[in-house]
């Protein structure tokens, strides 16, 4: 059996697919640590038992995302050897430290404090508790900056050499770290993951304010996570801007596939809305088009000259189509998103945030855009970089490990059967916790473990709270 | 004598490594292999708690291992992973399923078993193919240039199986004694018989894999029984006999804590015994650390990190485990 497949073509379908699932655990769990920190520092602050009930209710829903984020994240670091040897032994000496260092500044530090952050409040006590949440939530944030600098530089490479044995080497490492694309890539992400959880955050209160207006937690986390869509969502749109900026002056082509610009505009190029585009043939078919558009956005000048995918080898293509749908597709949650925290500010303004049925049917139907659209995202970026693993440099077809195709095929079908079964057993016990409403004395992981080392029991969190005053 | 260089200091950080994660995460997976022999419900909520707290801290080891492995010695990583294809794959997916299990289990009732023996099972297949990986590690791998150039099932011999049986025996062991630590009652009792039980296999999975070993290449006979070698090499065996009294002595006094660190010795031994067979070689008999390290200037930035870090990581790990300390009791935290 498949013999007559490419070993190459299965082991990035291999990659997409662990990445795609394991990404979203990630996108979420990075929000979920900050808004945990943040209920427990409010909940410190202010002693109000809302704060602590609603951190114990999304505490659990933390404990089992971020369980699944660390076996499929596993997986990933394994996959580099595995399937791209040869993209290891080149790259090892530049990316490896970076990762190495995540390791070693991040997975630590979540999974060191992690423990005590599930199960450790009554042992603990109040204050060293919430230094475990923060030093989790940090963890989170931490591993972004290094992961995303690793990624970066595999777009935008900088500050390295070439040794004899075809390594790249580090010359520069603040260079390495610190390349073209880094500093937009980690702003845009940690954006994205904050939204992404906000617009979680902001189902479950509203789909618990459709049933119950009145219930205080789904109103608190309803308002807290409004906020967020209304402040950080605009914020998102204008650094995904720059962040498109920066592509097209490191990576011309990424932004010509995305764009579907396969012919070059000497006066002004086209924004072309929707169209299919036409790998084969060279051009966007059925193209829906406005004209100058593309050269003010990108230019920011209706008549600046923009080179297509004419002025470049046709083995240089990236996958035109993908690139092209993906990106359409993530900035229209974006929109969409933008017109949710609008129209929630308009209802707070008004003073119906809770009342307004149409508004909490909105948000609610928003619960996936932010996976969405980091999916759409990363699609985007990974696949408008092709036929490249280190941009312009080191070919994919030229990274991947000597495997035999039925070897890359046959862990595939394990990995999709794997991950389909324990994924969505996990997603289903995920919705079913978010189905619950939050209610006082809500309890942490703990809940319905009496062998539990360090049960927080309402009294206990009771003891806490007054601790806490 | 061992040259004190770069490659040196860095084959001992992620031999360190990986041996932190062998026992720590041994444990842990110890504990999965030995849930079938418990039953009962209250017993296996038990078990589970007793890591729940900082299992996920034991097996990040696992990721520094192999995240190192790739920044320190990138064509090591580049060779073994391939031709450990199928073993590794195997440890994921096993992984995965235990990982899950420890908070899938609580969400639900009518499925509970069910993740039970996605733990126990996880436990028992990764823990399998990492002693399989490490029987093909030290049977030779076939290279050829920068790459593995060997099949994909050239992992699979009886000696890869042999450590492969031996390695599970050593985490039940491991498991057990950290459940007479633990645990008190009926559930210690059986885990004192199962010790005895288990320290019997694992002493003859040493010795089989000891004398197995030997046969594979000339060198690992050359390290250990020629002179002057064998002044540094005998102590190892004498040592293994020594702690293995001790051993057999606290679980006849049926003590608490010693079992389970004398285990820990015998592991470190029986590791060190690893080290002597293999060193300098990163993958036996055609890559040397030397030829697998990275350049200096990756490995000296990555041990600034690790001097810094690692005794700070090794603070707050003992912290975890000191807050989380003592019997795990069904009824505590609960009044």
């Amino acid at each position: 059996m498949f013999e007559g497949w490419d070993a190459v073509v299965l082991a990035r379908a291999q990659f997409a697919f662990t990445m795609s699932f394991h990404i979203i655990f990630p996108a979420f769990s990075i929000g979920l640590a900050s808004y945990l920190a943040v209920l427990e520092a409010l909940w410190l602050a202010t002693g109000r038992e809302v704060y602590i009930n609603l951190f114990n209710y999304w505490l659990k829903i933390f404990a089992v995302a971020f369980g699944m984020g660390v076996v499929s994240g596993i997986v990933m670091s394994y996959q580099f050897g595995t399937n791209w040897s040869a993209f290891s032994d080149k790259t090892g000496p530049v990316i490896g430290p970076l990762m190495a260092y995540e390791v070693l500044t991040a997975f630590f530090l979540e999974a060191g404090f992690l423990g005590v952050m599930l199960f450790g409040l009554q042992r603990v006590g109040p204050r060293l508790h919430f230094v475990a949440t923060l030093m989790v939530a940090i963890g989170t944030l931490v591993s972004a900056f290094w992961i995303l600098s690793a990624n970066s530089w595999m777009q935008t490479p900088t500050g390295h050499a070439v040794n004899a044995d075809g390594q790249f080497i580090a010359a520069d490492w603040l260079k390495v770290i610190f390349n073209p694309s880094f500093p937009y890539r980690l702003v845009h992400m940690v954006l994205a993951a904050y939204l992404t959880t906000a617009l979680v955050v902001g189902a479950v209160g509203a789909w618990h304010l459709l049933r119950d207006r009145h219930l205080a937690g789904a109103r608190v986390m309803f308002s807290m996570a409004m906020w967020m869509a209304t402040l950080v969502a605009p914020i998102q749109i204008i650094a995904g801007d720059q962040h498109g900026l920066n592509t097209l002056e490191h990576q011309p082509v990424k932004i010509m596939a995305m764009e579907g610009h396969f012919q070059s505009h000497k006066d002004g190029a086209p924004l072309i809305l929707f169209g299919l585009p036409n790998q084969a043939a060279g051009r966007v078919d059925y193209a829906i088009e406005v004209p100058k558009l593309g050269s003010l956005i990108l230019k920011h000048s209706p008549d600046a000259p923009m080179a297509g995918l004419d002025t470049v080898p046709r083995e240089n293509w990236p996958p035109v189509p993908i690139t092209f749908w993906s990106f359409r597709i993530m900035v229209g949650m974006g929109l969409l998103m933008l017109a949710l925290g609008l129209f929630s500010l308009l209802m707070r303004v008004q003073g119906k945030l809770y009342d307004s049925r149409l508004l909490h049917m909105f948000a609610v139907a928003m619960a996936p855009a932010g996976f969405i659209a980091v999916l759409a995202g990363w699609i985007t970026t990974e696949t408008g970089r092709q036929p490249f693993t280190v941009y312009g440099l080191l070919r994919t077809a030229e990274s991947a490990s000597p495997l035999a195709a039925p070897a890359v095929a046959s862990s595939l079908i394990a990995f999709i059967i794997v991950y389909f079964a324990v994924f969505t057993a996990g997603v289903i016990y995920l919705l079913r916790l978010m189905a619950a409403p939050p209610h006082p004395g809500e309890q942490g992981p703990s809940k319905d473990v009496p062998a539990r080392a360090a049960g927080i029991t309402p009294a206990a969190g009771a003891a806490a709270e007054g601790a806490a005053r | 004598m061992i040259p004190i260089d770069l490659p040196t200091i860095w084959a001992f950080i992620i031999a360190f490594a990986v041996f932190v994660y062998v026992v720590m995460d041994g444990f842990d997976l110890g504990l999965g292999i030995l849930f079938p022999l418990f039953p009962e419900k209250r017993d296996r909520d038990v078990i589970m708690n007793s890591v729940a707290p900082v299992w996920d801290g034991n097996e990040t080891w696992l990721v520094l291992g192999g995240g190192g492995l790739m920044a320190a010695f990138p064509l090591a990583y580049a060779v073994l992973m391939p031709a450990l294809y199928t073993p590794m794959i195997a440890m994921l997916l096993g992984l995965v399923f235990r990982g899950v299990a420890f908070e899938f289990r609580w969400r639900t009732t009518k499925e509970r078993n069910m993740w039970d023996i996605a733990f126990a099972g996880g436990s028992l297949l990764a823990t399998l193919a990492q002693g399989i990986a490490l029987g093909a590690i030290l049977q030779g791998i076939h290279v050829s240039g920068r790459h593995y150039a060997g099949g994909w099932w050239d992992w699979l011999t009886p000696f890869s199986i042999l450590t492969g049986v031996a390695l599970v025996i050593g985490y039940a062991l491991l498991g057990a004694t950290w459940l007479v630590m633990k645990t008190e009652g009926a559930l210690r009792d059986r885990a004192y018989h199962l010790s005895w039980v288990l320290l019997l296999a694992m002493l003859g999975a040493i010795g089989a894999v000891s004398i197995a070993t030997p046969f594979l290449s000339v060198q690992y006979t050359q390290r250990w029984f020629t002179w002057p070698n064998i002044v540094l090499t005998a102590p190892v065996p004498v040592a293994v006999a020594a702690v293995t009294a001790l051993l057999l002595r606290s679980l006849a006094n049926k003590y608490d804590y010693q079992p389970f660190f004398l285990t820990l010795a015998l592991f470190a031994l029986s590791y060190a015994g690893l080290g002597i067979s293999m060193y300098p070689y990163i993958v036996p008999q055609s890559i040397t650390i030397w030829q697998a390290a990275s350049p200096a200037n990756s490995q000296v930035f990555m041990l600034f990190g690790v001097a810094v870090l690692i005794p700070l990581i090794l603070g707050y790990t003992a912290w975890a485990y000191w807050v989380f300390r003592g019997k795990v009791r069904p009824e505590s935290g609960y009044h």
